[in-house]
Formats: structure tokens, C-alpha cells, sequence
């Protein structure tokens, strides 16, 4: 039987690239436009692009906000992309200060307008980066994971403003150098998996994360 | 390091691949899927689909192109051509584009870059803009496929483009166009160096020296290449060495995600 994924629709971006890339790797997907839909997920993923606050305010327009909290509590795996990835967190500094999802504590901020050694360069960050294991952690941790059979060296594409900071180093499962600085890529908790990256525009590499997550990801 | 993106540029006119000198003269070359498939089974790193023809009889004929691109193509695509209000930027999107290319309509109303930042947010928002140089050593903005001029300066307009929320600026030399004489490095860094969000170089690449001029004097962040990869001038595997060697992109490890 093929696996199904949901993914949330909640009114904004591009999902037509996600639901591709989902088809494309072996599973059957639905677009959850209701909480009650969301609930009966077997897989869920949460796309997103644009600003914090709008997205929030788009979920919550659509009492979709207990019901992904809900959801996560079930213990069945949950995937965030970029935005997606970024409401997961506690709070976020974009344009005011905002709650987030609350699923993994932490917060967003702003990626520095200059580098490490104090030059200005350009935000937000778009293009491809390379995985890079955060410190004091290697392959290992990503085995079972949705970065099983990666690894470091391996690029993704991104396009952020903003980046997530989870409160505890131990979610950070992959980071990106941007400007000498490490930025959180994928994060995780438990069943919970967060790319900054869109793994959906991210060609074979992200295909094979995509793949992962339905097929061969497990719980932690 | 910088990372500079390689983006393989499409006109499409009406269901075909097209492709014209200094934005005239257009020859068609074949189906616009085909082509983008085979750049991205290549490696290239994004999709630019303009409809070149669009602005000019007010229809759009790509969304159906986007659409079946999105079914095999796994890497950002950005469209342009037409588009003149949220409504058509949502439909594009829709159709499974990641970003749109706006040129003539922003001309026309600045206030369309703001509304479209807001509403889908500014990555999505690339400001398209058609230089020609001018005889006091400025550069004017055109549309219509550099038909049209607009009195614009290149450089202000980038900057007022920033501030209305757009995300990134595609600057294409009318004057280097489909020439494969090399960019215009003088327009791109001096547009370049005066704004803080990334710039797509685009006119004039017909060979690898042209990318390295345009990226250390440039200080280009992406480059647009069209004719030169649809004649098979150079295949992306060489332009994607040669960034590599010269210390500006870093390869894209795809090997082991089979």
C-alpha cells in the first residue's frame, strides 16, 4: 500500500512543487484545508513561504493551529519547510515579535546583514549551501533520519531572511555557513523534522529527503 | 566564499523555445520542457521562463509550461512575461512557480513590486530590468524587449525596486543580448555594488572568461545564460567546472543521493 503524505494548504506559495516532489518519490498526497484533515494525517507537511505573522494568522484563520500542535503530540512524523520549518519554533523577531507553533522551544531571527569579519553581505541568502554537520556532531546522527544516506558536503536550496534558533543545540540535525556563520538547516525533536532549505527544489539530493521521510524515516 | 548561481534563461514564445539578438530577429529552437529538463539533468541551479511576447498582446501562454516543468524539473523556477497584478503572480505560483519576473508592469505602477512582496513575500519578487546604455554613460531602462524606453535610470530604479520589497534584480544588457560578446561588467557592478540584495547578471555570455569577468568585476550573485547553452556553445558541466575551479561556487555533491 503506498504511503499517504498531507500537506497543509493553507492558502499561500507554491504547493503544486511540494506535492510533485512527493508523487514523485512513491507516495500518495492530499491537501489538508481543514483541521479535522490534518488530525488524520498519516505523514504531514507544513510549506510555507512570505512572512511569519501572515502565515501564523493564515493558520490560525483556520483553527489549524491546535490541530497541527495536536498532530505532533501523535507522535507521526511532521516535516516543516522553510517558513513551515520557522513556525515550528516558540516565537519569531520578524516585524514585531510573534508566536510560532511552539513545537520545538526557540526562536527566529534576523540573519546578520554582515558577515563574521564585519562586511556587509546580501540578505537573504539564496542559492544552493552545503550541509555541514553542527559542532560536536557527525554522520551518526543523521542515520535513520531524514538525512539518511547523506552526507556533509551535500547542497540544498535555500532562501531566507530569517533563521531558526531552537533554545537546545541537540535539535539542530545539519547547518549551512552563510557569511562564516552557522545557520540551523534541518532541525528535529522526536518525530518533528524541520529543513530551512526547500528539499522540493533541491534536485536529487533533496528528492532523496523527500524519499526519507516517507519511507524510511524513524522516530526518535 | 561566494556561491554564485548558474540559471539557464528561456524565452518562450507562445508553445516554443525562442531565442533573439539584442532581444530581436527571434528563431525558435524547439519545446521549452525538453530544454529545461536537460539543463537540470545537467545541473544547472534554476529555471528562468520569460515570455517574451506576452506584455505585448496581454496573454500568457506560460502557465501551462510552468505546469509541466514543475512534473520533472526539482530546482527553483522563476517566470516572467505579462504578469501585471497579485491575481496573475498567484496564479503563477500556483502553477508551481517559485518566483516571478516583473518588468513592464512594475514600470508602469512601482506600487505592484510592494503588493506582490507583501502578499507572497519578497523572495518571490525579482524586479526585471532591460538596460541600454546611453550616450552620457548612464543606463536607461526599457521594456517590450528593449523597445520601449522609460527616461528611467537603472540604477535609481534597482533602488527604488529595494525599497518597494523586491528580492532580488535580474539586469539584462539589451545592448549584449544574444551577442555572446560578454556581459556589460560596467552595468552590472556599478547595479550590483548599489544594492544589498542579490543580482542575476544576464546579455552577452559566450564563454567561460565571460563568467569569471562578470562575476570578480560584476560582483555578480547569479548569472542568465541563454544562447549560449541552447546553441551548445557550452554545456553546463564546463561552466559549472570552471566556477569551481576559479573558487565561486561550491559543486553540488549529487552523487551519493542515489
Amino acid at each position: 500500500m503506498r504511503v499517504k503524505v498531507t500537506v497543509v494548504d493553507y492558502g499561500v506559495g507554491n504547493l503544486l512543487s511540494v506535492c510533485r516532489a512527493v508523487e514523485h518519490c512513491g507516495a500518495d498526497v492530499a491537501l489538508a484545508e481543514s483541521a479535522a484533515q490534518i488530525l488524520a494525517a498519516e505523514r504531514l507537511i507544513l510549506p510555507g513561504v512570505g512572512a511569519f505573522a501572515d502565515a501564523m494568522k493564515a493558520l490560525d484563520q483556520r483553527d489549524m493551529v491546535g490541530a497541527i500542535q495536536s498532530y505532533a503530540q501523535t507522535g507521526r512524523l511532521f516535516l516543516g519547510i522553510c517558513l513551515g520549518m520557522q513556525m515550528m519554533l516558540s516565537e519569531s523577531d520578524e516585524f514585531g515579535k510573534y508566536a510560532g507553533l511552539n513545537l520545538i522551544p526557540g526562536k527566529v531571527v534576523r540573519i546578520s546583514s554582515t558577515d563574521v569579519n564585519g562586511h556587509q553581505h546580501k540578505v537573504p541568502h539564496i542559492g544552493w549551501n552545503q550541509l555541514v554537520y553542527p559542532a560536536k556532531k557527525d554522520g551518526t546522527h543523521w542515520l535513520g533520519s531524514i538525512l539518511d544516506g547523506l552526507s556533509a558536503g551535500a547542497s540544498a536550496y535555500f532562501v531566507h531572511s530569517f533563521t531558526a534558533l531552537p533554545d537546545n543545540p541537540e535539535a539542530r540535525l545539519a547547518d549551512a555557513v552563510y557569511g562564516g556563520s552557522l545557520l540551523s538547516a534541518v532541525i528535529r525533536m522526536n518525530n518533528l523534522y524541520g529543513c530551512q532549505f526547500h528539499p522540493e527544489k533541491s534536485g536529487p539530493i533533496g528528492l532523496k529527503i523527500i524519499e526519507n521521510f516517507i519511507h524510511r524515516c524513524i522516530c526518535f | 566564499m561566494k556561491n554564485v548561481r548558474l540559471i539557464a534563461r528561456l524565452d518562450v514564445k507562445g508553445p516554443n523555445l525562442v531565442k533573439g539578438i539584442q532581444m530581436e530577429g527571434l528563431r525558435k529552437l524547439g519545446d521549452p520542457n525538453e530544454f529545461a529538463k536537460r539543463y537540470y539533468e545537467a545541473g544547472i541551479d534554476e529555471i528562468l521562463f520569460i515570455d517574451i511576447v506576452a506584455s505585448l498582446y496581454e496573454r500568457n501562454s506560460l502557465y501551462e509550461i510552468v505546469r509541466r516543468t514543475t512534473q520533472d524539473v526539482f530546482i527553483p523556477i522563476t517566470a516572467g512575461g505579462g504578469l501585471r497584478s497579485v491575481d496573475d503572480v498567484r496564479t503563477m505560483l500556483r502553477a508551481g512557480a517559485d518566483k516571478v519576473a516583473i518588468n513592464t508592469a512594475a514600470l508602469k505602477r512601482p506600487a505592484l513590486i510592494r503588493e506582490i512582496a507583501e502578499t507572497f513575500g519578497s523572495q518571490c519578487m525579482v524586479l526585471s530590468i532591460q538596460a541600454k546604455k546611453t550616450t552620457s554613460g548612464r543606463w536607461e531602462c526599457y521594456y517590450d524587449n528593449g523597445r520601449e524606453h522609460t527616461g528611467r535610470d537603472v540604477v535609481e530604479w534597482a533602488q527604488e525596486g529595494v525599497e518597494l520589497g523586491a528580492g532580488e534584480i535580474l539586469l539584462t544588457s539589451v545592448d549584449r543580448d544574444g551577442t555572446a560578446k560578454g556581459f556589460d561588467c560596467q552595468l552590472v557592478g556599478t547595479v550590483s555594488n548599489s544594492i544589498p540584495i542579490p543580482l542575476i547578471a544576464g546579455g552577452g555570455m559566450g564563454k567561460l572568461a565571460d563568467l569569471v569577468e562578470v562575476v570578480n568585476e560584476g560582483c555578480a550573485d547569479a548569472v542568465a545564460m541563454a544562447h549560449v547553452l541552447h546553441y551548445g556553445k557550452l554545456t553546463v558541466d564546463a561552466i559549472a567546472m570552471e566556477a569551481e575551479r576559479k573558487g565561486f561556487r561550491k559543486g553540488r555533491q549529487f552523487t551519493n543521493a542515489r
